[in-house]
């Protein structure tokens, strides 16, 4: 019978509000500084949260050819400059096909896509939406003004044909498109493929580009988002007892996974293992939680059981931490219930403090700082944490990163539709 | 540590992502079982009345009603007619969903009933549901867009943060039916309803008893069809006859079409032990690959026939053993040929049968190779082929035994192909359950 097998981050690559590569990002989070600011794409005015986390991207410099550029939404132009990171840090010559990289040999690896969205290519549709309908004056949109690749632009799957066509990776390939959890389920479902053999090399992450008038809408609609719009800088506060919803934000993470032997047979450096995942539903509420945290404690469990480890062998757990009311106390209470008296030895923090909320692209984004901190026996703070929350009761690293020895980590993610997912990564010598 | 920590924990070791080895051996490779079947189609609702119409090559493609057309290239399409909305999904969940949604509800709801199982009668964690979409909630979406742009942002629904986007009915269905298991949603244009149920086989594999796995598409809206032209594969023709013709001589692009389908995929233990009332097949072998490949699939189809080889591999069978191959018949003749091509170099000589009955209702997207898993099963469940759809003249260069009427013969194994725009590639083997 088949052996499961064990999985490596062999690269990493990061797009990111305040730094467009692995280096910068790392930098911003273990500073303490925060990218969020006032919503400078559009004219904000009009809407109820003006706050928002960009991306300061140049998709040519990020090494995407004009025509990357001419046919894809920025979550696609984002991926691609994250993805283009990671496999150039992870050393594997994978090449568009044609041009003999490892995809083109029949014996090769099977090479595989797994990247999360939450909403996808929604910037552009809206954008093509306003020409077709002629700022919604038309039901009966003008099919005249449209761009060619819209379709393109419809399905998001758009992302995993991209990056497979832009590394000639021919093996199993998708979206994951689990809402917030995205980023968790897109490197989770990877590392599945790759334990259970459906491919060697799997190029795994997530990207969303959301911040367009219709999805600030939609947040503002549901209150979900911030109102802190005289102080986008600290408008973004987990854990915080004046905290009052999430600041959107944009970017993208993309890792290199790897079967662990074979990475160990090349001699690659290794960032971490992805030891344990797992998602569950709440089956509640689309966008409500129940205060005790059940689902998301279930999903902490199974994933250090799969990893191997028992609470007290986590060294550092990375918080969804979106800074909404419920959020904090809902996973605050989910910490308590799956890792008992560790949950309060253990340092957490919100990452969304500093780069705000990326929605699907964000799971994958604090796996990239999961391994990061592994790495480097760095735990970034939650920035903007003054007041005290008496539900919120837990070591948040308030605003300073800490030198602290990290063997393993944990990753959680909430998301809209329930979903409920975890992650535990290890260092590869542990 | 807690009785429901224990019971996670032990739960967990079962079926880890990468523990050495698993210890309920086999459970890696079992083969989950389909036990039931929901259906919304063109060509109707509920899996008798859609198999029904399907054998008697009823063509259900017509001018679209559900706005005006008249201004588009494409005027016609596969609508899902008869649909009540208010007879398949309660009340409290329409005012918040798009119609793609309503047909996956409603389509999990008949399955779930199909199967005869209540999951109300089983641990929340032990079932889940993998449900895909290609696009999401249009209809809604478009309306939303409209009122923004029209009356700005306060006139936008409270719901439109959560019926759009793609992951809407995953998680309304899991909580419709209290569904805590590890649930998802996967995105492969028209391969997302096979690489759904793949999904489901792994969580089955890891432990959860049952998942609901499907896919659904509701794109006829003004701006979903407008992005559908942009790809410039949609048929123009104006008669349904003349249209989506896969593997046809006068093949010219695609009619979209609305639906889905929804199958309860279960482990075979578990659905033997609760005695479910029939078992449609189990899920043999499955494989996926990608064309990835900016410059577009070969002519010969490569990385599909790659794809129906390991899916061959996975399930341990030989071409041989194959009684029939629903095709993804996209109905354009360069992506047809490619389809033939690769069927031709993995059967080799042998002329297996090939069927595209979706030629009678449209292409569906996702939904589409949900809804041809489910059709393979009531082939194999009635030992009967379904004809390839609104087929008259086979292109004389794809030299494949095209299914003409429907086909009386044993059917025990199905190989179903389904490609997804941008160059994805699904394989799945379906094969018949023999009473041990």
């Amino acid at each position: 019978m088949r052996q499961p097998r064990e999985v490596a981050v062999t690269g990493i690559g990061v797009v990111a509000p305040g730094g467009t590569n692995r280096k910068e990002f790392w930098t911003l989070l273990t500073d303490g500084r925060t990218a969020t600011r006032r919503l400078s794409f559009f004219d904000p005015a009009q809407f109820r949260s003006q706050v928002a986390a960009e991306c300061d991207f140049d998709p040519a410099a990020g090494g995407l050819s004009a025509q990357q550029i001419a046919r894809n939404d920025r979550f696609v132009q984002l991926a691609l400059a994250a993805a283009l990171e990671a496999v150039d840090d992870s050393g594997l010559d994978l090449r568009p096909a044609g041009t003999g990289g490892l995809g083109d040999d029949d014996a090769g690896p099977v090479v595989g896509v797994s990247m999360g969205s939450a909403v996808g290519a929604t910037t552009r549709l809206e954008n093509e939406y306003v020409v077709v309908s002629d700022s919604g004056r038309h039901w009966e949109v003008d099919p005249r003004y449209a761009s060619s690749f819209l379709y393109h632009a419809l399905v998001p799957s758009c992302l995993a044909t991209e990056i497979a066509g832009r590394f000639g990776a021919h093996g199993p390939a998708a979206v994951v498109s689990t809402g917030c959890t995205s980023g968790i389920d897109a490197v989770g479902h990877g590392a599945q493929l790759i334990a259970d053999g459906e491919a060697d090399i799997v190029i795994a992450g997530a990207s969303d580009a959301p911040i367009s008038p219709i999805s600030v809408a939609c947040f503002d609609a549901i209150r979900a988002t911030t109102q802190h719009n005289d102080d986008p800088e600290h408008a973004s506060r987990p854990f915080d007892a004046s905290r009052d919803g999430f600041v959107m934000g944009e970017g993208a993470a993309v890792l290199i996974l790897e079967d662990a032997a074979a990475a160990r047979a090349r001699g690659a450096h290794v960032y971490c293992h992805v030891g344990g995942y797992a998602s569950r539903s709440n089956a509640f509420h689309m966008t409500g939680l129940r205060p005790d945290g059940a689902e998301m404690a279930e999903a902490i469990r199974i994933a250090m059981a799969a990893a191997r480890v028992n609470p007290d062998d986590i060294d550092y757990v990375n918080a969804h931490g979106s800074g909404t009311k419920q959020n904090d106390r809902h996973e605050t209470a989910a910490f308590k219930c799956a890792l008992g008296p560790r949950a309060y030895e253990v340092p957490v923090s919100s990452i969304k403090s500093m780069i705000g909320h990326s929605l699907g692209a964000i799971g994958s984004l604090e796996i990239a700082a999961c391994a990061l901190s592994i790495e480097t026996d760095v735990v970034p703070p939650t920035a903007n944490w003054t007041t005290r929350d008496p539900d919120c009761d837990l070591d948040y690293v308030p605003n300073v990163a800490r030198d602290h020895a990290v063997d393993v980590a944990l990753s959680v993610g909430s998301g809209f539709g329930g979903f409920q997912s975890a992650v535990v990564l290890t260092a590869p010598n542990r | 540590m807690s009785a429901t920590a224990q019971a996670s924990v032990a739960r967990a070791e079962e079926h880890p992502l990468s523990t050495p080895a698993p210890r309920q051996p086999g459970s890696r490779t079992s083969r989950p079982v389909v036990t039931g079947l929901g259906v919304v189609a063109p060509s109707g609702i509920g899996v008798e009345e859609y198999w029904a119409s399907t054998l008697r090559g009823e063509l259900r493609v017509a001018p679209i009603t559900r706005f005006d057309p008249a201004r588009y290239d494409a005027t016609l399409a596969g609508e899902v007619g008869g649909f009540t909305p208010e007879e398949h999904v309660d009340k409290r969940f329409l005012v918040q969903t798009d119609r793609w949604t309503w047909f996956g509800m409603a389509a999990s709801r008949l399955a779930f009933a199909n199967a005869g199982y209540d999951p109300a009668a089983h641990d929340p964690y032990a079932t889940a549901v993998v449900f895909g979409s290609g696009s999401g909630g249009n209809d809604f979406g478009q309306r939303e867009l409209q009122r923004l742009w029209t009356r700005g942002r306060t006139a936008v629904s409270v719901y439109q943060s959560i019926a759009w986007f793609y992951a809407a009915t995953t998680g309304q269905t899991s909580i419709r039916h209290g569904l805590k298991g590890p649930s998802g949603v996967l995105v492969s244009d028209a391969a997302g309803g096979l690489d759904s149920l793949a999904q489901a086989r792994r969580a089955i594999r890891r432990g959860t008893s049952a998942v609901l796995a499907g896919a659904a598409e509701a794109g006829l809206t003004p701006y979903a069809l407008t992005c559908h032209l942009s790809s410039g594969r949609v048929s123009t023709a104006a008669s349904p006859a003349d249209a989506y013709k896969p593997f046809d001589v006068r093949a010219n692009g695609y009619l979209p079409g609305e639906g889905g389908a929804s199958l309860l995929v279960e482990d075979p233990q578990a659905a033997a032990a609760r005695g479910a009332p029939q078992i449609y097949g189990e899920i043999a072998g499955y494989a996926a690959t990608h064309d990835g490949d900016d410059r577009g699939p070969t002519p010969d189809g490569r990385w599909l026939a790659t794809a129906m080889r390991r899916a061959l591999a996975d399930a341990d069978l030989r071409p041989d053993d194959i009684d029939v191959v629903f095709a993804d018949g996209a109905g354009s003749v360069d992506l047809d040929a490619q389809e033939a091509a690769a069927i031709r170099t993995v059967f080799g000589d042998r002329p297996v049968p090939v069927t595209a009955p979706q030629g009678l209702i449209g292409r569906l997207c996702a939904g589409g190779s949900a809804l041809a898993a489910a059709t393979a099963l009531l082939a194999i469940r009635d030992g009967v082929i379904p004809a390839v759809g609104n087929l008259d003249t086979p292109h004389p260069d794809h030299d494949l035994d095209l299914v003409r009427e429907p086909r009386r013969t044993r059917v025990r194994t199905a190989l179903v192909n389904a490609r997804g725009y941008g160059g994805f590639n699904s394989s799945m083997v379906l094969r018949a359950v023999e009473p041990s």
